[in-house]
């Protein structure tokens, strides 16, 4: 193009029409909401169907003070959204908040304050708090909005789209993972640091990561809350977000550039890479806001009676336990949901979502269970989230429990709280529980038969509550360190401390706990439904007692120097996993039933001390299964008992034989999957105190034999 | 301080020294010289950086685009990056797009 022809490509809406503070702006585009770069400038969309006015307040990056105020003129608003382009804005280097005027009238639920500063709710990037625990920006305006880059080279990645039933998920805390000095990782604490321990993870064998929140949320808020002596108190977990669409500041070891968008898309670039899905834990139940007494960041000063469940006296509703409740089926706030997560899996391709006390989810504005809730049907149906996986934490802390009534349109799958009480129980003895710990292994079909067993997400332990450890190390939780005089935590975890509380060195207390852990793993991993492990369990991860260590950063962090002590820990957790993926029979997409596919045995059958002989009686701790289809084959039998007993094992009907993968009971407790020894004795087996045993069918040579057997 | 930027395209290797500030305000320039880079088709683009006393995000976004423009077949060599600006690179994933170096090969 030569210097004397016009280009006529430039285009007209990147020229102002009005001058505001300064600044040269026009209409901008209402969406998509947020502050999106357009050329020559940057287009901000804001809404709230209750303001009366709207300003945007611009920031050079980390300055006490606006630069820039500039109220929206009526022709930019639409309804009421609110749209600005403001052109020759260094969108690298600027912060911008709100102020949105309005009513002050609490008891119609209006609480809007012009003289605050207000992020926005669909803010790509905070900036202000890129370092773990530094307070936050100034007092004027704290969780500072800013712009991301979407260019992010992906190099063709895609979301993995792995089969429910394949999946084993491991649940963890992005900072505690690599924070701790033994972690040997450049980058302790972050999403690169978690894509350095990705060989780990793959080592292990998991294929999908849960990471507890990294939204955007306020590690310094800890509700006012008195720490005792020599105890720093954070909110270390993250579940109060700041900001739903901004990847967590201070989990990026590049967020001084502006850039944790990128390193987190690098993470599940690589996650990607190396075989392993990504689900977020997301916590849509509540802000950070808290109640009336709380701070006001967000969504209180933007339109307050929209987003929150609001008492008749315009006070907060506290189903989440946490201040205040988000009105979810709010038409607004459901589209704003929509939004975040459609956002998370195009932007970010993330594979799927926990709802952290997804109950709340279910509510009316007034609190009111709903029979179809708008919001989850909206979810399931979604065409961006279609191949999403969706799974609830089907409780919330207003009393409302759903495990398996959780309004799931054949899509959702729930953890499984029955799941983990049920083998507690049983694994510390507790009698008239094996009739319901077969229910469980079987993927719960009286929960979910019509979902089958996918819909059970299986665990034992999870972020809240005991670690594997602690859970045969404590009876009673030791919360003293969280501020609350140890009243906070659930009381109830059906632990058994194996004979001393905590810490010891007597070797038969030792013994039984690693027997108990091993147990447990066992029966997680053999189980229909999808498995899912507590970061650190492999390898013997404690927090002394605490079962609630949302509040506590050190004591939580995973101390990796356990991979050497526990090697022998981390070596079964690994033969476990590679035993499940090695074993369809254990991964069944339908429950199993009686009925025998092959016409030469059932789907699954039940033993006890006598092969086919099942003893459901209240005083049973002993139960036996076997699962069979199409040639493959696993025999399983628990003993809660505290001695052993003589088991008879099922008679194979063909050449094959049983060979032994797991007797925890043993000196070996797992053998390397394909390499079990076949059992001198094919007819009975001592099954010793407490302790579990797992026997695979397979010809001796053990070539060929599930081929020969299906034809 | 602004940004100085000087090309050579030299038996297909296009090198282009950088020194100063790349911004989000200069960072198009280097975007202009990538583009001209990628048209003389080298099968090495060299950026020497040691003279570079900031890169910010748009600047690391250069490379990236640079990775795009030129194709798969290309190699993108930073010398002399300052360990801060390597070490985000590497956390953000972008040094699969480019080789990091402390000198010029000879």
């Amino acid at each position: 193009m030569s210097a004397t022809t016009p280009d006529w490509t430039e285009r007209i809406d990147a020229y102002p029409t009005h001058r505001i503070a300064g600044f040269d702006v026009r209409a901008g585009r209402p969406l998509p909401f947020g502050a999106t770069r357009v050329p020559g400038g940057v287009n901000f969309s804001v809404y709230s169907n209750n303001a009366t006015e709207m300003t945007l307040v611009l920031f050079q990056r980390g300055e006490p003070k606006p630069f820039a105020e500039l109220t929206f003129p009526g022709a930019f608003r639409t309804g009421g959204a609110y749209a600005m382009t403001v052109l020759g804005l260094d969108a690298d280097s600027i912060e911008y908040g709100y102020r949105a005027d309005g009513p002050w009238q609490p008891e119609a639920g209006h609480r809007f304050d012009r003289d605050r500063i207000l992020s926005d709710p669909y803010a790509a990037v905070i900036s202000g708090g890129e370092r773990w625990g530094e307070p936050r920006g100034g007092d004027l305006y704290r969780h500072r909005a800013a712009l991301s880059y979407q260019d992010f080279d992906w190099a063709g990645d895609r979301q993995l789209d792995l089969p429910l039933r394949d999946l084993v998920i491991y649940e963890l805390h992005v900072r505690g993972f690599t924070r701790h000095p033994s972690s040997g990782v450049a980058a302790p604490g972050t999403f690169a640091g978690l894509v350095e321990k990705i060989p780990y993870l793959k080592r292990l064998g998991v294929n999908c990561v849960e990471l507890m929140p990294v939204f955007q949320f306020d590690e310094n808020d800890t509700h006012g809350r008195q720490a005792p002596e020599g105890v720093r108190l954070y909110n270390y977990w993250g579940y109060s977000t700041v900001a739903f669409f901004a990847p967590h500041a201070a989990y990026a070891a590049t967020s001084e550039y502006g850039m944790q968008v990128d390193e987190f898309k690098n993470l599940v670039k690589q996650l990607h890479r190396n075989g392993i899905e990504i689900i977020l834990d997301v916590v849509f139940n509540h802000t950070a806001e808290g109640d009336e007494r709380g701070p006001t960041i967000s969504f209180r000063g933007l339109d307050n009676r929209t987003y929150y469940m609001l008492t008749p006296e315009g006070y907060y509703y506290n189903f989440s336990g946490t201040g205040n409740t988000l009105d979810c089926n709010q038409p607004v706030v459901r589209g704003f949901v929509l939004d975040c997560l459609r956002y998370w899996v195009s932007e970010f391709h993330v594979d799927g979502f926990r709802f952290d006390l997804a109950s709340i989810l279910d509510r009316a504005s007034d609190g009111t269970p709903l029979p179809n809730p708008p919001l989850i049907e909206a979810l399931a149906a979604d065409p961006i989230l279609r191949d999403t996986k969706l799974i609830a934490e089907a409780w919330d802390a207003g009393g409302l429990y759903q495990v398996g009534s959780f309004p799931n349109y054949c899509r959702w799958s729930e953890w499984n709280g029955k799941y983990r009480d049920t083998v507690r129980r049983f694994l510390k003895g507790d009698i008239g529980t094996t009739g319901e710990l077969a229910t469980r292994l079987l993927g719960s079909p009286d929960l979910y038969g019509e979902r089958g067993p996918t819909a059970s997400v299986n665990f034992v332990t999870a972020h809240d509550g005991f670690t594997m450890h602690d859970l045969v190390s404590y009876n009673e939780k030791h919360n003293d360190a969280n501020g609350e005089d140890g009243n906070d935590g659930e009381s109830h975890n059906r632990s058994w401390n194996c004979g001393h509380e905590g810490p010891t060195d007597d070797p038969e207390v030792l013994a039984l706990r690693g027997r108990q852990v091993r147990n447990a793993l066992l029966l997680l991993l053999c189980a229909h439904g999808v498995p899912m492990l507590l970061a650190g369990d492999e390898a013997g991860r404690t927090q002394h007692g605490n079962n609630n260590s949302y509040c506590l950063d050190e004591p939580s962090w995973f101390d990796w120097s356990l991979t050497e002590t526990n090697a022998d820990l981390l070596t079964f957790t690994r033969r476990v996993i590679a035993f499940r993926r090695s074993h369809p029979v254990l991964r069944r997409q339908l429950h199993a039933t009686g009925r025998s596919p092959d016409g030469v045995l059932p789907e699954v059958s039940w033993h006890g001390t006598r092969a086919w002989t099942p003893d459901w009686s209240a005083h049973s701790r002993l139960i036996a299964m076997m699962f069979a289809d199409h040639g493959d084959c696993v025999y399983l039998a628990v003993n809660a008992h505290w001695e052993g007993h003589e088991i008879e094992l099922p008679q194979l009907p063909d050449e094959r034989r049983w060979h032994l993968f797991a007797d925890t009971w043993a000196a070996c407790a797992a053998r390397e999957p394909g390499q079990e020894p076949v059992l001198d004795e094919q007819d009975w087996a001592f099954l010793g105190p407490r302790s579990v045993m797992v026997l695979v069918a397979r010809a001796t040579d053990g070539i060929g034999q599930r081929e020969e057997w299906r034809t | 301080m602004s940004l100085h930027t000087r090309m050579v395209n030299e038996d297909g290797v296009v090198t282009i020294r950088l020194a100063g500030e790349v911004d989000s305000r200069s960072a198009h320039r280097l975007n202009e010289l990538i583009i001209e880079a990628a048209a003389a088709s080298p099968s090495r683009l060299v950026l020497l950086t040691e003279e570079l006393t900031y890169l910010s995000s748009a600047g690391l976004r250069c490379l990236v685009f640079a990775h795009q423009k030129m194709g798969p077949g290309v190699e993108i060599v930073l010398v002399g990056t300052r360990p801060d600006v390597a070490e985000t690179i590497r956390m953000t994933g972008f040094d699969r797009s480019v080789i990091m170096q402390d000198a010029v090969d000879q």
